[in-house]
Parts: structure tokens; C-alpha cells; sequence
């Protein structure tokens, strides 16, 4: 490579594109969030019968997520990897402690009472733990090597099982689909990848037998939802007969009948996307999947222009992370994938998923705007 | 290759895998395929079944209880009318849930009540079990606002498995209903349904009959003219929400159509002096039951039919079933002596006996193997004596006078072993042995009113063909104005000779002194009828039955008084029976405004005021 094309590569940015990278704001992926946000406030609108209350909470939320996003995109990424095992140590730390002394929350023990405010370290675990294998891997010979995988292997599996335990399976999955999508851009070999699938296809039936009740009836349920359509299949009924009686063009905003009228449960939270469907339509489902593939593009040109592996691996593994939110929860609504508690990322009511997002695009905001640039 | 970073920036370059992008690219495009696919196919191939399952899960048509029609009476004053009340039902599943709007509300309140954004966990279990302890309360308060046992509705949720349904009262005042509506208690129900009400209660009751918890007649008229009163219940579409309550009213599909009146041909005044009059009766001689029937002489019209023992339809619940039976037109007793004017008339219509034959009783009459007796040996009768002292070897006498096919002929006609058709459900026919099989025996048995049965009712209607100058009349007990199946059975004149005979039954030496009518000529005849049990006559026990007719002359009423087994002492038609005929027959004279035809009996009173 000569100098030429590393010139071409590296492009000096125009004023307003230097303001930015001051501001370090990445103008796309900053617009993409705000918009999400906003149509958060417009649905929440519509199914929190128009609670003036719920929706200051959560626009204050979304204020004070902002705000930390632009807060971390501030700080170099260089920072960010130095301070990876630490922060993901105390995680850990707080996690146990939740085991051990946390607040029966919703039959889960997820909550740490700090006197005035509650910490749910799984979310602060979603992001350490990216950071943590991407910090380790980023000084190793790479593609990883058996023994490198053996570590990486227990420094991910630690925190899931503790969430796990919890238990809170949706947020057990996300962690694990982070700290997996690291080894995956690590160039973790297919072989391994394949091997990791087989053994896990053979590990299922054991799986199913630690299952809890519940966990197993969701999985039967997604599999025929009409066994028990008053009971464990109404969720997934309802929400299909939402989305489905919106059709093309949706019954408009505020015009879901089915959450309206309380036949949608959760329909502030995980199956918020029922009642974006039935009021959009086919058009605002595919309306929204674009915006969400939109900020996954950009996260992942963020990975591709990042300039070391910590940074590189860390983004990719950000971006992958926000995909599997993303469809997991969306696939779970529309009924092909089984039930698990995790929230559609920007717009699902609850505070604490949003701050932990938009944490982690603060993050791909510092890498992409923390790039060095030769002088010319 | 210039190397710009030093040796790490190679590694860099060579541990990038972009190639591990790219795919991740294709394979999310490949999942939001998936997902986009899922949508078309949720919102544009499926969106006419899921649109329609949607609808079926809000709108729901409920069906609308339509007004039953009245009974009346021929005044039309009410006898069966139906209000408007409220049934409570419960579903216990939806009952026991929680309600999520109810709790959110609480949540809301809490919030406000301590300022605070955020519910703890504990909070959160305090606010639920303090909206346990008020479901609890509620469901409490409307326990005793049904006035329901305790824990009756609570102990409905600990049901395993939980019914879906369950009337915990029906039929409640609509006050009430709107009581527990404010109790806003999710799975609880009120339906508006309508409560049959009987104003006059006991007196009607077997006439009028009753109504079963879903509003379907189960006696009476209320059963017989179903079809009629019942209407057609409508239906309207309704907006459920999720906890299935109707929330709103979309619209009538189908106006629900209002049952028909009914008008009956009882006149309430009669039938509530009849009523008080034979429950006297009954009680004083303790009897085992009593009917008694009213009819207009004119047109066959049943103005009334009482019976002891009866009920009060409107509070029923435990009552012996027989208490129902309207005996008056469903059960048969034989007729014993009242049937001898018919004889007479018979014998008299086809002039096997001049009027002014004479038998000779000796008070024992072989015929066969059989021997007929009379009470006394009353020597040498002529027919107004026979008739008077109701002797069983005068009519028998005459009954062999006649040929079997003869008499059977003119019983079968004046209606004894067929129904009278008044269309009341259940209503008996009575039998008579066919003349084929008969021997003297049997015409001698007929004759004095035993080997035949029929009801209070078939009695009365045979004695409009005495009362209407010799025309039988069909009975109704619908209002009307004619009689269009009146047929003649007898002349005019044997008509009119027979009263005259009969009169003399109520004279002092006759033997029903105690029907006599203060103020009005009346005709009659007493029948003290052995009953008959498994071994055949009973020694002890009597049907005491007195049938007339007033006034004398010209009669407007027909009245048959039944009582079954006197046991104060008397138990002869004349004593027992006779009485109230008197008094009810006097009565309803004047309730429907006859002229009195007899001065010299008249209460002095009533005649002083008439001057």
C-alpha cells in the first residue's frame, strides 16, 4: 500500500465535517437515534392511554441517554480499553451481589438498591463484557487459538450464567451474543463455529431438561401457539392478530384497537411492535426494520473505519449485539421466535435498556470520532 | 509497501476481517428478510383472517330478553305481568385474576399519595395486597347486598377447576343491580332480564301457572300459550374489551318483538271470592283438597276455577309439586248423584218416561245379582221426588227404561269421557264405559253417577245443556263473545222441567237447604260419592260435590264445588259442598249485577237500601 492510497483512504474532513468530529457527533447515527426516539414517545403515546407521566419519564430517560452517549463519545476509545477489565470486574462483582442480596423484583432478582436509585448491573454487564473480550483478544495473536478461545469462552460464560441465574434469560442471551460476536469478528474459524453449533444441537435435549417450566412452555407455545390460546398462547396470538389487522396501510396513530382495549398485553414494553404494526401497517413495519438496518449499516462502517482491533472488534461487536435486540424481540412479536424478555431497542418503555444503548453508540461515537489522521 | 504505523499496524491490517462483515451484513439482510416476509404475510396475506379474529375477540352479539306478554282477566286486571329486573352472574377466572387496569389505577394512586415516581418491589406488594383486601371487601359487600350466605363468592374462586360461569342471583331489583355495578368488580356481570310477577298470587295460581328461571312458561296458561306471550328475544352488537366487559353499544341487529297479551276469561272478583270461600271450606272440614268451577251459562266462559291446596306463584321454591295441579280441570272424580238430573232429562227427551211418571222404591231394588239402594225407603216417587230426595232406584228405574245406546249416547254428548277442551295443558278427559260391554248393572250404576269419571270442569260444562234451555256449550277460558260450538242436547221444555225438579232440591225438606242463594231462584244437585280405593269403596271416605245453577229461571252461572274427603264430621254434598255454593254463587251474582228474582229471601239490608 503506498502513500497514495493511504491518503485517498484517509480523507481529511470538510469544516463542517471537523466541527462535528469536535462535537464528536456521528451526524447519521446521532439522526437515526433521534428519530427512533422520537417515534418511541409517539407509540408510547398511543398505548399508555395517553399517560402524560409515562411519557415525561420517558423522554427524561431518553434525555439523560443522550446525553450519556455524548458524554462517552467524549472520552478516547484508548480510554475505554484500558479500563475494560476493570469495569468488567466490577460488574461481575455487582452481579453476585445481586445474587446474593438483591430486591425480589417481578419474581427476578435483577435490582441492586443504591439508596436513592436502582442498578441493574446485567445492563452495565451487556456492554463490559464486549469490552472485555475485545480488550483480551485485541493483544493476542489472532485468530484465536484453542487456548484463547478456553478464556474468552469462560470470561463470557461467567456473566451469562450469573444473569442466567437470575433469571433473566433475554439479557443472559444478549450477553452472550455479544461477547460471541467479538470471537466471531475476531475470525474465530468456521470450524470452531460449526463445531460450537453441532455441540450445541447436541446439547439440546440436556438444555430442555434444565429448562424451567416456563422457558419450555414458551418454546411449545411458539411451536403451536392455538395448543392454549387463553393461556400461554395469548400472547403471541394477540400480538399476531394485531399486527396482522393493521395491514397495509395501518388503522393510523392512536387507532390500535387491540392494545386500546387492553386485548394486547405488554404493549408498552416487549410487544410494542404489535401495536406500531397494527397503527402503521406493513408500510411502518418495514419503515421501522429500515431505520434499525439503517443504524446497524452505520455501526458497522463505524467497524470497518475503526483503526485498531479493540476498537474494531468492540463496534462490530456493538453493532451485532443491537441486531440480535433487534430480532430477537421483533421475531418473538411476530411469532417465530419463542418468548423472551427483551425489549425493542430505542422504543419498548423502561428506562434502563435505553441508557445501556445508547452507552454503547456513545462508545461507536468516541471510535469513530477519536480517528487519527496523518498530516498532510 | 510503505509501513506507516510500524509493525502492530500490520497485524492490524491482517486481522481486520471484513471479510466476518461482509457476511454479518448478509446475514442480517437475510434475517430482516425473514422478518419483512413475516410481515407480509401477517398484514397482507393474513389480514383478513387476523382482522376477523380480532373482531370476534371486541365485537360480540348478545342476545336482548324480549317483554313477555300479560295475562289478564276479563276486566283486565293483571294476573302475570313482567318487570324489568337484573341477574348477577359471575365469571369466577375473571373475577379471581387481577384487574390491570384497576391495579394500574391503585399503582397511580400510591404514586400520588406518597409522591413518589417509582414503585418499589414493595410497594408494589403492599398496593397489591391492599387491592386484594378491597376485591375482598367488595365481593363481602355484595355478598350481603344479595343477601347471599358469606364466602358464597369467595368460596366460587377456590373452585378447582374454576367454573366460567356461575348466576350467583337472579332476578334482583334493578336498584340493586346498579349497586353492584359501582362495586366495578371486573368478571361480574348484570344482565337485564324480566321477572314474571303474579299480583294476585295464590288465587290464580293454577290457572295462570308460572314461569321457570328463564323466563319459559311451566304451567298453566303460561306454558299452554308459550308461543304467544313469549315474543322474540333480539340481539345487538356490543364492544368488549379485554376483560371482557361491554364497554359500549354498537348497534340493534334485531329490535326484540314484545310477546301478545292474553285475556283470560276470568273474572278476577269471582275467582277471588270462590278462592277465599272454598279454602274456608276446605279448612273447616278438613279436607284432603277442593275444587271449584265457575262457568257462564250463556257462552261456556270460565269465569272461574280455584283449587285447594294452592301456592304462591311468586314465591314457590318449596312447595310440594301436587300443589300445582290445577285439580279443577285435571283430575277426575266419579259424579255420583249429580248426574241424576241428566238421566231424567234423558228419559224425559226421548219419552221413555212421561213427566208425570211415578216409580215405586222400596229402598232395595234387585237387578240381577246386584242390589241399588237408597239412604231411606222412600216409598212411591215421582220425578221432581227422585231428582229432590236423589233416589238411585228412581233413576235407575229410568236408566232401564232406556236402551243402552240411547243413554250412553246423550252422556257421551253432554261430554262425560271426552275432553271439554278449554286447551289448558294436561287437562283430563275422564272415561265411560262403552254401552256394548254394559250390562242392566252398569246403566243402573251410570244412572246414579258411578262407573264414569270426569273433572269439576266436564261436570259444569255437561250442566249448561240443563242451565241454557237444553244447549251445551264449549268452555273457554279465553275471553270471548260467542260460543260458536253451542249444541243443542236437550228440548227447551225438558230443559226448563229438569230446573224445576232441581229447584226443589234447595227447598228446606230437599237435600242441599245449605245452597240456597239469598235474594236468587237456584237449581241443583247434591253428589256424596263413595271414593274409591284398591279394594273398591271405601266405607269413610267421601267426594262431597254439589252442582248448580241461579238464577233458576233464567241461570247466568254454573257452578261445581267439589270437596275431596271431608273429615269434621259431615261429609253429605248437601252440608258440605252446598254452603259454598251458596255463598259464592250470591256473591257473583251481584259482582256481575244479576237482578235478584227472589224478594222474600233477600237480606234485609240489600233490601232496604234497593227501596
Amino acid at each position: 500500500m503506498n502513500i497514495e492510497t493511504r491518503r485517498e483512504q484517509f480523507q481529511p474532513p470538510s469544516m463542517l465535517g471537523n466541527i462535528l468530529r469536535k462535537l464528536h457527533i456521528d451526524i447519521p447515527l446521532f439522526i437515526g437515534l433521534l428519530l427512533t426516539s422520537l417515534l418511541s414517545i409517539a407509540i408510547l403515546y398511543s398505548t399508555g392511554s395517553q399517560e402524560t407521566a409515562i411519557l415525561i419519564r420517558q423522554a427524561a430517560r431518553i434525555g439523560l441517554a443522550f446525553l450519556l452517549m455524548i458524554v462517552l463519545a467524549h472520552i478516547d476509545p484508548y480510554q475505554f480499553k484500558r479500563y475494560s477489565a476493570l469495569l468488567f470486574g466490577l460488574g461481575i462483582i455487582l452481579l453476585v451481589a445481586v445474587l446474593i442480596m438483591g430486591q425480589i423484583g417481578k419474581g427476578a432478582q435483577r435490582w441492586l438498591e443504591l439508596g436513592f436509585f436502582r442498578f441493574q448491573p446485567s445492563e452495565m454487564i451487556k456492554i463490559t463484557t464486549p469490552m472485555m473480550i475485545a480488550w483480551y483478544l485485541a493483544d493476542q495473536p489472532l485468530p484465536p487459538k484453542a487456548k484463547q478461545l478456553l478464556t474468552a469462552a469462560i470470561l463470557i460464560l461467567v456473566p451469562t450464567f450469573l444473569i442466567a441465574k437470575q433469571p433473566d434469560l433475554g439479557t443472559a442471551l444478549l450477553v452472550a451474543s455479544s461477547g460471541a460476536g467479538v470471537l466471531f469478528f475476531a475470525g474465530l474459524s468456521w470450524r470452531f463455529i460449526l463445531g460450537i453449533i453441532a455441540a450445541l444441537a447436541s446439547v439440546t435435549p440436556v438444555i430442555w431438561h434444565f429448562m424451567r417450566g416456563y422457558q419450555r412452555d414458551r418454546v411449545l407455545t411458539l411451536l403451536d401457539p392455538e395448543s392454549d390460546p387463553l393461556g400461554r398462547g395469548y400472547h403471541i396470538i394477540q400480538s399476531k392478530i394485531a399486527i396482522g389487522s393493521g395491514g397495509i396501510y395501518g388503522k393510523g396513530w392512536l387507532g390500535s384497537t387491540q392494545s386500546e382495549l387492553d386485548f394486547l398485553p405488554e404493549s408498552s414494553t416487549d410487544f410494542i411492535f404489535a401495536v406500531f404494526a397494527e397503527e402503521f401497517g406493513l408500510f411502518g413495519s418495514l419503515g421501522l426494520l429500515g431505520l434499525y438496518l439503517l443504524i446497524i449499516g452505520r455501526c458497522l462502517y463505524i467497524a470497518t473505519q475503526a483503526q485498531d482491533t479493540y476498537s474494531r472488534l468492540l463496534a462490530s461487536s456493538l453493532a451485532f449485539t443491537f441486531f440480535v435486540y433487534v430480532f430477537v424481540n421483533i421475531g418473538m412479536v411476530i411469532g417465530i421466535l419463542p418468548v423472551v424478555g427483551i425489549p425493542l431497542p430505542l422504543i419498548s418503555y423502561g428506562g434502563t435498556s435505553i441508557v445501556t444503548l445508547l452507552a454503547g453508540f456513545g462508545i461507536l461515537m468516541s471510535i469513530h470520532t477519536h480517528r487519527k489522521f496523518l498530516p498532510i | 509497501m510503505i509501513d506507516l504505523r510500524g509493525k502492530p499496524k500490520t497485524r492490524e491490517q491482517e486481522y481486520n476481517f471484513s471479510g466476518r462483515r461482509k457476511f454479518l451484513v448478509l446475514f442480517m439482510m437475510t434475517c430482516m428478510l425473514v422478518l419483512m416476509g413475516r410481515a407480509v404475510h401477517l398484514q397482507v396475506l393474513n389480514k383478513q383472517f387476523l382482522k376477523a379474529q380480532g373482531d370476534m375477540r371486541q365485537i360480540d352479539d348478545v342476545s336482548v330478553s324480549a317483554y313477555r306478554g300479560m295475562i289478564k282477566d276479563r276486566n283486565g286486571s293483571p294476573l302475570a305481568v313482567s318487570t324489568p329486573v337484573e341477574s348477577i352472574a359471575v365469571n369466577p377466572k375473571e373475577l379471581k385474576a387481577e384487574d390491570k387496569n384497576q391495579l394500574r389505577q391503585m399503582e397511580k394512586e400510591f404514586r400520588r399519595k406518597h409522591n413518589i415516581e417509582k414503585l418499589t418491589d414493595r410497594d408494589k406488594e403492599q398496593v397489591m395486597a391492599d387491592f386484594r383486601q378491597e376485591k375482598a371487601l367488595k365481593i363481602r359487600k355484595m355478598e350481603k347486598l344479595l343477601n347471599l350466605p358469606a364466602k358464597k363468592i369467595a368460596n366460587l374462586l377456590n373452585e378447582e377447576p374454576l367454573r366460567p360461569f356461575a348466576y350467583v342471583a337472579r332476578r334482583v331489583n334493578p336498584g340493586l343491580g346498579d349497586q353492584i355495578k359501582e362495586l366495578k368488580l371486573a368478571g361480574v356481570y348484570i344482565e337485564r332480564e324480566f321477572k314474571r310477577f303474579y299480583p294476585t298470587g295464590g288465587v290464580s295460581a293454577h290457572i295462570v301457572g308460572f314461569t321457570n328461571a328463564e323466563d319459559v312458561g311451566q304451567e298453566g296458561m303460561e306454558s299452554g300459550y308459550e308461543k304467544l306471550l313469549k315474543g322474540i328475544s333480539g340481539s345487538k352488537r356490543v364492544l368488549r374489551d379485554g376483560q371482557r366487559q361491554i364497554i359500549d353499544d354498537i348497534e340493534n341487529i334485531k329490535a326484540p318483538v314484545s310477546g301478545n297479551d292474553l285475556e283470560l276469561s276470568i273474572d278476577q272478583r269471582i275467582q277471588y271470592l270462590a278462592y277465599r270461600e272454598l279454602q274456608l271450606a276446605v279448612s273447616a272440614n278438613k279436607a284432603k283438597s277442593g275444587v271449584l268451577v265457575v262457568l257462564d251459562a250463556k257462552n261456556g266462559e270460565i269465569l272461574a276455577a280455584v283449587n285447594q291446596p294452592s301456592f304462591n306463584p311468586n314465591t314457590r321454591s318449596s312447595l310440594k309439586e301436587s300443589w300445582y295441579r290445577n285439580r279443577a280441570l285435571t283430575d277426575v272424580f266419579e259424579p255420583g248423584s249429580t248426574v241424576k238430573p241428566f238421566v231424567v232429562a234423558a228419559a224425559l227427551e226421548g219419552g221413555y218416561v212421561s213427566r208425570n211418571a211415578t216409580f215405586a222404591t222400596r229402598g232395595v231394588y234387585q237387578i240381577g245379582r246386584n242390589t241399588v239402594k237408597d239412604v231411606h225407603n222412600y216409598g212411591t216417587l215421582d220425578l221432581t221426588h227422585v231428582i229432590k230426595k236423589s233416589s238411585n232406584i228412581g233413576v235407575s228405574m229410568m236408566a232401564l227404561k232406556m236402551p243402552p245406546k240411547y243413554f250412553w249416547d246423550v252422556y257421551h254428548r253432554l261430554g262425560f269421557g271426552t275432553s271439554a277442551g278449554s286447551g289448558f295443558p294436561g287437562e283430563a278427559n275422564g272415561s265411560m264405559l262403552n254401552y256394548k260391554n254394559w250390562h242392566d248393572i252398569d246403566r243402573a250404576v251410570l244412572s246414579f253417577g258411578y262407573g264414569l269419571n270426569c273433572s269439576a270442569l266436564q261436570l259444569a260444562r255437561a250442566y249448561t245443556a240443563l242451565a241454557d234451555d237444553g244447549v251445551l256449550h264449549s268452555v273457554s277460558l279465553l275471553k270471548r263473545e260467542e260460543d260458536d260450538d253451542a249444541v243443542r242436547i236437550f228440548s227447551t221444555k225438558t230443559a226448563k222441567s229438569v230446573r224445576k225438579m232441581m229447584e226443589t232440591v234447595l227447598m228446606k225438606d230437599g237435600t242441599a237447604y245449605e245452597a240456597r242463594v239469598d235474594g236468587y231462584t237456584a237449581a241443583g244437585k247434591t253428589g256424596t260419592v263413595k271414593k274409591a280405593d284398591a279394594r273398591g269403596y271405601a266405607e269413610n271416605s267421601y267426594f262431597s260435590v254439589f252442582a248448580g245453577m241461579a238464577p233458576a229461571n233464567d241461570p247466568r252461572l254454573i257452578m261445581v264445588v267439589m270437596i275431596d274427603e271431608p273429615s269434621a264430621g259431615q261429609y253429605y254434598g248437601g252440608l258440605v259442598s252446598a254452603p259454598v255454593f251458596s255463598r259464592v254463587m250470591a256473591g257473583a251474582l251481584r259482582i256481575l249485577e244479576v237482578p235478584p228474582d227472589q224478594e222474600e229471601t233477600m237480606p234485609v239490608l240489600l233490601t232496604q237500601t234497593s227501596q
